[in-house]
């Protein structure tokens, strides 16, 4: 394949990563923007996502119905452990940044070890509802002007263009959420001032309940749309959650906007080095990323300094 | 009517109200003075329902207001202009506005007659709230507050930091409250300002009740205040 063409296969691939991280931190961000705490716990709800898909969808025998009841439940069923995890175990720390950090860690291991109990060690495929195969054009200049032509391998299949729908609409909902709805209003002026808000009726604790119900729920959905990619595994959780961290950093703690460019940012660097150089030299780079916007941007891309 | 009985409360260990005891009255104004550090904001927060009551009463109407969760206590009607207004600074006026409509459902004529008290917020209700004046932003903190409808209104250092014309417009709105039936408390530091407006004055030492004074006892001996707060 020439160069043109192979570099669009790998910014398609980079844009379903980038898709995929861009809900999952968007889970990550919003806890820490409303709640200032940070959910460690958060990629054990991606791989809960990804391990109740493969739960639901062969408990309906497969087939595009258990995908799309997965598609439904699994955010259901994560937000709403979340939102049990909060009441009873939050909410009692005072939503103290260190004990909460502490509270998610054991929060980690229980949903890990509860995992691997009852799903067991392996690795497991969820079959996508569809799959075709649809190629893409590319432009050449010949002799005659520019044309199409369809390069062999070109090409991505319906469930990824799917991906990057659905995180787009998700991501769209979210956005009109938060700043078109009362919803939306009550979390920001929570998050503003927490003291003042309760002073005007607004019950904290449980916008806080429910924005880390939202968080996991996310969470839980990119868990959903990737094991088609990418098989269910219970350890799945620990690099999602150190990718969402980096986007995060990279984007500016608490902001949507900023949390979706980074995704976008390492999602797409990722594809590209992935497939001209190595994914390793991709992580490498991330990280690298990571640690040169904590010394000249601390506050992220698109992040407030500190007031 | 709003009735603290014997109230201590403070910060985690700190105890700094010790058996505070106070009444506010409908169509009176209060007002609460005392030294910096006495309490007095402490006091506010703790009939918000912000801190914990370590013992005491809060009584609205006969009602114990004093262990509801904090979010109930505004909604039984209770208005809070908290010192350095404390707005959402990164929404905008009229959103402001909004976070008081909710807390008690209120009409929206209520939003309209605050906004004919305040027009200068009606030309400004799509600005970030942090990016007003000092001045504006008083009005959009008392704005804010009158939206919740309140029967109570609690009013922290309201003119701090004012000039002369702002002090007059929000003494103004605090009358025209009075007269309507609000039962009013008033921190106030400027003594002329006490002398003008309160129908009762209330000294605040060490967390709890130095002297007390009603309009006509100030009249009769305006130095009373003044030799109470040691200035
Ligand atoms: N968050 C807090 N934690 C611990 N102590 C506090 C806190 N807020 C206030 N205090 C202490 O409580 C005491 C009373 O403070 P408060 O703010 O009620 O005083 P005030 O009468 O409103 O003073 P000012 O006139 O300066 O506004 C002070 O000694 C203060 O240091
Ligand atoms: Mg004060």
């Amino acid at each position: 394949m020439e160069f043109g063409p192979h570099l669009m296969l790998a910014v398609l691939e980079g844009a379903v990563t980038a898709a995929v991280l861009a809900l999952m931190a968007s889970g990550l961000s919003l806890v820490f923007g409303v709640m200032r705490v940070v959910n460690v716990a958060h990629g054990q709800f991606f791989m809960l996502g990804a391990v109740l898909a493969w739960a639901v969808s062969s408990a309906l025998g497969g087939g595009a119905v258990g995908f799309v009841a997965a598609l439904l439940l699994a955010p259901v069923i994560a937000g709403a452990l979340a939102v049990a995890a909060d009441l009873t175990v939050l909410k009692r720390v005072g939503y103290d940044p260190e004990r909460t950090i502490v509270a998610t860690i054991g929060l980690l291991y229980i949903l890990q070890q509860a995992a691997l109990m009852t799903y067991g060690p392996e690795a497991r495929p969820v079959a996508p509802p569809f799959n075709d195969r649809l190629a893409l054009p590319w432009i050449e200049f010949g002799p005659e002007g520019p044309g199409l032509i369809w390069p062999w391998g070109l090409s991505i299949t319906s469930y990824k263009l799917f991906v990057m729908g659905a995180a787009a609409a998700v991501l769209a909902g979210l956005w009109a959420l938060m700043t078109r709805t009362g919803i939306g209003l009550v979390m920001r002026a929570t998050q503003l001032d927490r003291e003042t808000a309760q002073a005007f009726g607004i019950p904290v604790e449980r916008v806080y309940a429910g924005v880390f119900g939202l968080g996991a729920a996310l969470a839980a959905l990119a868990g959903v749309l990737i094991v088609p990619i990418q098989q269910a595994h219970y350890l799945m959780g620990g690099d999602a959650l150190l990718l969402s961290f980096i986007v995060v950093i990279i984007g500016g703690l608490g902001s949507l906007g900023g949390t979706v460019i980074a995704a976008l940012l390492i999602g797409l660097s990722d594809g590209i080095v992935s497939v001209f150089f190595s994914p390793t030299l991709a992580k490498i780079l991330a990280t690298l990323l990571v640690a040169l916007v904590l010394v000249f941007r601390p506050e992220g891309l698109m992040g407030k300094a500190a007031r | 009517m709003l009735e603290l009985k014997n109230i201590a409360a403070g910060y985690g260990p700190v105890r700094v109200l010790h058996g505070l005891s106070l009444t506010v009255r409908p169509g009176e104004i209060t007002c609460l003075l005392g030294r910096n550090g006495a309490g007095k904001t402490t006091a506010m927060k703790a009939i918000m329902g912000l801190l914990p009551l370590a013992s005491g009463q809060v009584l609205l109407d006969g009602e114990d207001i004093g262990r509801l969760p904090a979010h109930e206590v505004p909604r039984r009607g209770i208005g809070y202009i908290p010192q350095g207004r404390r707005l959402f600074s990164d929404l905008t006026v009229a959103q402001n506005l909004e976070i008081g409509m909710r807390c008690r459902h209120s009409p929206p004529e209520v939003r309209d007659r605050v906004l004919e008290m305040f027009p200068r917020l009606a030309d400004r209700m799509g600005q970030r709230a942090g990016t007003l004046s000092g001045g504006e932003q008083q009005m959009l903190a008392t704005a804010r507050a009158l939206c919740v409808d309140p029967r109570v209104l609690l009013l922290d250092e309201p003119t701090e930091g004012l000039q002369p014309s702002m002090i007059a417009l929000i003494r103004d709105t605090v009358l025209r409250l009075r007269d309507e039936g609000v039962a009013i408390l008033l921190v106030e530091q400027r003594l002329d300002a006490v002398l003008a407006t309160a129908d009762r004055a209330v000294i605040l030492e060490n967390g709890a009740v130095r002297a007390e004074a009603d309009a006509a006892e100030l009249r009769a001996e305006p130095d009373l205040l003044r030799r109470h707060l040691g200035v």
